[in-house]
């Protein structure tokens, strides 16, 4: 692996190596204090998040192995809810969805967020206005998204059907309203909501590959695709990793555009594993149930970043 | 696995034009002038939901759709604008949501600045690690720990208030790694003469790198305010009072209620979306620049 000057922990020797010796002290307090200090400032950070977020952690994979509900006591019963939730086929079609969503909407986001990091990433007039404008869609309300979606996605009247109509589609989908179309059509709404985010976040790692680099080719005699293969994709590749896994968390966890725009239907057709842990858990109060779900989820996203993090060293290594 | 999950971090803030001297100046003002035109097309593409949900909200409901869709209403009704404020608490719902998201937003970035001196420029046993568990946390759904959550929040008897969210969404992992990440761009040298001046680490913090990292702390104000005005299942499973509900919940109630009130729908929408917008117009120099320059100040 090459360390970069970015990378997580690279300052930390160089910090301590320039140290300046400390005044006199007594051993054990000279030992002691730079650990307090430290401590000092994580411990409000950490508190919160130790209570909150680890502790969580490590009770829902007991959770996972207990029948607990709201009216009984929590009782041992070792894979019984794994059982349950394997011989449930709303787990095996929410599993599904839940991989249809993230195989369309992973891919789809980078290319069109690469695509238009690629387009501003120069100098042009009103490029601030563009930028401005491609990341409108990712600070709109959630459910407005969801519900101005819906109405463009409309079967008869939308516009979107409109323009299909107008292009010679005699026989436009009905998108929300139908089971094989439903999920594509929150797909590209998601796509549409998230591109400007990720869009960003290549805008910067495109501004770290040195300009000489293209000057170079370019005197080399490259073409705009060996300069974007050969420049481009490798020198963005700490980009592009982070950008997958931020991107790999977020799909799998999709809820909240999902509930408002279709609320997994119509049928079973769009439901996701997220709404079934909090169907499950939250409104069922079948806790232990709705834990094992949640490992599953757990399970399949850690599976993914990992596979990304060893193909990311696997390439790095040739 | 720490060493290469790096976040974006710019060296320089020069773009890649293309600035070859050798190529014809006529051929060149050409392809500016395509490229342009293809990024307007784009753009408008990408902006056909706002002008719909702004031309829909100043119609009738029976005018909302019609073949073909009408762009520009023929009347503007703009009494939809002020209807709606009786129709449903859009103002409470505005406030709670205003209340949420500044107060996190806050938290999250004194604590997370905070709590990323000490992984960036302290050295204490331990340290590292925990910083793992941060990084590794990150990785991990919300959905994944979310029942256990729960029942934690149950127990203390904070579900259905606000302090339950707030709660839940201060403290993240994110916005400890997102500074962190920034701090370490400012260089070591600055901090060991602050240190031979007989500042403490906290007047260090305090006094240098909190006023330095001025970008990041926009990206990450902005980013978490964003979130949580956007955010939906957290509230929905928290708040089952209509008094705390956000404008997500409200927004999302009156759909439900009344469906085929499509301009007051689209009213209400445009009114949620306005806030969180101004803040991002507001904040968005320094935003874009926080976050595609966060190797350099300034």
């Amino acid at each position: 692996m090459t360390v970069t000057p970015e990378t997580v922990s690279s300052t930390a020797p160089a910090l301590r190596k320039r140290r300046p010796p400390e005044p006199a002290a007594g051993t054990r307090r000279r030992s002691l204090r730079p650990t307090l200090t430290g401590w000092s400032f994580i411990l409000p950070n950490f508190l919160g998040f130790a209570l909150l977020t680890l502790v969580p952690m490590v009770f829902g994979l007991a959770l996972s192995f207990m029948e607990w509900s709201p009216w009984g006591d929590p009782e041992w019963v070792g894979f019984e809810n794994f059982e349950r939730m394997f011989r449930s086929s709303t787990f095996w079609i929410a599993l599904w969805n839940t991989t249809y969503y993230a195989a369309g909407h992973i891919p789809l986001t980078i290319v069109v967020s690469l695509g238009l990091a690629l387009l501003l990433n120069r100098t042009l007039s009103g490029l601030g206005f563009f930028r401005t404008a491609f990341f409108l869609p990712y600070v709109t309300s959630l459910v407005a998204v969801a519900v101005v979606w819906n109405m463009l996605f409309n079967p008869t009247s939308g516009p979107v059907n409109q323009f299909l109509q107008f292009v010679g589609v005699t026989d436009p989908p009905g998108w929300t309203s139908s089971t094989a179309w439903a999920m594509p059509a929150v797909i590209v709404a998601s796509v549409w909501r998230d591109m400007g985010y990720y869009m960003v976040l290549f805008l910067a790692g495109l501004q770290t590959i040195p300009t000489e680099l293209y000057e170079a080719a370019r005197v080399d005699g490259a073409n705009a695709w060996q300069r974007f293969r050969n420049i481009t994709l490798p020198g963005l590749r700490p980009t592009t990793f982070f950008v997958l896994i931020m991107c790999t968390v977020a799909s799998f966890k999709v809820f909240d555009l999902i509930v408002v725009m279709t609320d997994g239907g119509p049928g079973r057709a769009t439901k996701v594993l997220s709404q079934l842990i909090y169907e499950e858990g939250i409104r069922e109060g079948r806790f232990g149930l709705a834990s094992a779900i949640s490992l599953v989820l757990f399970v399949l996203v850690a599976g993914f970043t990992v596979l990304q993090f060893v193909i990311q060293r696997h390439r790095e290594d040739r | 696995m720490t060493a290469n999950l790096t976040a974006p971090v710019a060296r320089k803030p020069t773009t890649n034009a293309p600035s070859g001297p050798r190529r014809p100046p006529g051929r060149a003002r050409v392809r500016a002038a395509v490229h342009s035109v293809l990024l307007a097309g784009l753009c408008l593409l990408v902006l056909v939901p706002f002008v719909w949900m702004i031309s829909s909200s100043l119609k009738h409901d029976n005018q909302v759709f019609t073949v073909p869709t009408q762009w520009i209403p023929r009347e503007f009704v703009w009494s939809n604008y002020a209807d709606i404020w009786t129709q449903i608490p859009m103002l409470a719902y505005l406030r709670n949501s205003a209340f949420l998201a500044i107060t996190i937003s806050f938290l999250q970035v004194l604590t997370g600045s905070f709590a990323a001196y000490g992984f960036a420029k302290l050295r204490f046993p331990g340290r590292d690690w925990l910083f793992l568990a941060y990084l590794a946390t990150i990785a991990v759904p919300w959905q994944a720990y979310m029942i256990p959550q729960y029942l934690i929040m149950e127990k203390l008897g904070l579900v259905n208030t606000h302090l339950s969210i707030i709660l839940l969404q201060a403290f993240g992992a994110f916005g400890v790694f997102l500074m962190r990440q920034y701090y370490q761009s400012i260089p070591d040298e600055l901090i060991e003469a602050a240190r031979i001046d007989g500042l403490s680490e906290y007047r260090i913090w305090w006094r240098i790198m909190l006023p330095l990292s001025r970008p990041a702390i926009a990206s990450l104000g902005l980013l978490t305010f964003v979130a949580t005005w956007n955010d939906y299942m957290g509230p929905f499973i928290y708040f089952t009072s209509n008094e705390l509900w956000t404008v997500q919940l409200g927004l999302r109630s009156f759909v439900g209620q009344y469906d085929a009130a499509y301009a007051m729908i689209m009213t209400g929408s445009v009114i949620s979306v306005v806030p969180v917008v101004l803040v991002f117009l507001l904040g968005q120099r320094h935003f874009i620049q926080g976050i595609a320059t966060s190797g350099l100040k300034g």
